[in-house]
């Protein structure tokens, strides 16, 4: 297949705590032939607070990366994070307001571009490009013998019109993805859940709550590991595994790896380039297991 | 007899007019059915539920309203929206409440305003947020030191929390970008004083 290019927006997170999800998108994309070309110059896109506290500042933050996208002639840009998507997605549609175009423009240096352009998830870039059955034909190292479930969090799919992720309350883009690469894949029910987002700086009982409900389902459906693709999640049900387990006057032992992570274990990538070790509950046991299975079947 | 409330006097039918047109909803169509109640996960922790509120709203009580934690604990999760018989946005609706709130300076959970103002401060001065950063700052707003710091053995080794702020590469932009962030809010607040509200 020849190579496609996207304009890449990484996010904050990608430098910082989710340098492993950053780390394993490059690595899927470069064995995918999809190049990533990361926009010059890009800023934070508010997150949350910027829309907690006002949304033209907001957009204004968003759109400043869309018009630079715009400049450099790019169509579609890509992002792995959620919250990052749903911010721009949420500031490209209301560009198309002129009021509120001209509430932000104020804000801009000069006027953003007329067209700006789309931006879309790395899981549908990915998967724009390669049906189940492509993927699966890149698959060099099965993940045969890994029951695992998908956890998208609130913001993947959600709004329906805005997101456009299929079924808002069952989106099951991850799953193809992970049962191309050879693993079961169960129905994980709480899939769309929200982990307690934002909150376990300011309130933390907010999110130990929420995603003790979510590991502990996925410990008691005897899920390998529970797969994500949201860099806050992530943090939430990995690093602040031990607070929702207190929370819950419990233990958890879960792996809770990016997609990326096991899409680049299962075409082939060594280790070392997918960020395994970032992950704070290990995947070692996973790996056995999966080497296993391939041996097995 | 039963004893009777008489909330006349509290109603605000311009703070009803006010939420819509800001939010773009037609609240006077929530029939109360608790859908977006029930599917809440944040309701735990607020004082009035989502449904309540959106009453409140209907009924123009807008003390009521905006002087509760519950606009603030909001995870902006849209589980409400989208279960919403009536397809009303309630997350649209609860963030304009939010928005109403924080322009008149009712802030009934100031540690979570708080959280959000760390992290502006970071994206103000460096054009993109970095964890430790936001930390630092929160912890000084709030005078509450020990925040995570169950976390800090693991999150360092992980290396999780940028340590060192990733201010946007001059060489990368004409102007640097970082600057133009700073710009983008300092405008934002000079408008925001001008048309006299809250930044
Ligand atoms: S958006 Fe807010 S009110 Fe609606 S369900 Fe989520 S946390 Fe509750
Ligand atoms: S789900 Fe909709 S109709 Fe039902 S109580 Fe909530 S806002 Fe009202």
């Amino acid at each position: 297949m020849s190579v496609v290019s996207f304009a890449y927006y990484p996010g904050c997170s990608a430098k910082g705590s989710s340098a492993d999800y950053e780390r394993s998108t490059r690595t899927v994309c470069g064995l995918l032939d999809i190049c990533l070309e990361e926009l010059p110059g890009w800023n934070c896109c508010g997150s949350t607070p910027a829309h907690a506290v006002d949304t033209e500042l907001s957009a204004a933050l968003c759109v400043r990366n869309l018009d630079i996208a715009a400049q450099c002639g790019a169509k579609t840009v890509l992002t792995p994070c959620p919250s990052c998507l749903s911010n721009l997605r949420h500031a490209g549609r209301r560009m198309a307001t002129p009021e509120f175009r001209a509430r932000v423009n104020e804000l801009l240096d000069a006027p953003a571009a007329e067209t700006l352009p789309e931006v879309t998830s790395v899981m549908q870039g990915i998967a724009r490009q390669y049906d189940k059955a492509a993927l699966t034909a890149r698959v060099k190292k099965p993940l045969t013998g890994l029951r695992l479930g998908a956890y998208y969090g609130c913001l993947m799919s959600r709004p329906a019109d805005l997101m456009d992720f299929g079924d808002p309350e069952n989106p099951t883009l991850m799953e193809e993805m992970l049962t191309a690469c050879g693993a079961e894949v169960v129905d994980f029910p709480l899939k769309t859940s929200c982990c307690g987002a934002s909150f376990g700086i300011p309130e933390r009982p907010m999110t130990a709550r929420n995603s003790a409900k979510i590991l502990d389902l996925a410990v008691n459906m005897g899920l390998d590991a529970l797969v994500v693709a949201c860099p806050l999640c992530q943090m939430n049900l990995d690093l602040r595994q031990k607070q929702a387990a207190k929370s819950a006057g419990t233990t958890f032992d879960l792996p809770v790896p990016y997609f990326t992570q096991l899409l680049g274990l299962a075409l082939g990538a060594p280790t070392d380039q997918l960020g395994l070790d970032k992950l704070c509950v290990s995947l070692d046991g996973l790996l056995k297991k999966a080497e296993g299975g391939q041996q097995c079947g | 007899m039963n004893k009777v409330t008489d909330i006349s006097s509290l109603r605000d039918p311009a703070f009803t007019a006010a939420v819509q047109a800001d939010s773009g909803q037609d609240v006077t169509t929530c029939y109360q059915c608790g859908n977006c109640t029930a599917g809440c996960p944040a309701s735990f922790a607020y004082d009035r539920q989502v449904s309540q509120i959106m009453r409140g709203v209907q009924l123009g009580l807008k003390d009521e309203v905006l002087n509760t934690r519950s606009i603030w604990m909001c995870l902006s999760c849209s589980t409400c929206s989208l279960r919403c018989p009536n397809n009303i946005d309630v997350a649209a609706v609860m963030e304009t409440l939010r928005h109403m709130a924080r322009k008149e300076g009712r802030v009934t959970v100031p540690k979570v305003e708080k959280f959000w103002f760390s992290f502006l401060d970071t994206v103000r001065v460096f054009g993109r947020t970095y964890e430790i950063g936001t930390m630092a700052l929160y912890m000084l707003r709030s005078l509450r030191i020990f925040t995570d710091l169950d976390l800090a053995p693991e999150a360092l080794k992980k290396r999780k929390l940028g340590l060192i702020p990733h201010a946007i590469p001059r060489q990368d932009v004409p102007d640097d970008g970082a600057r133009a962030v700073g710009r983008i809010m300092q405008r934002y607040r000079q408008r925001a004083l001008r048309e006299g509200v809250r930044p």
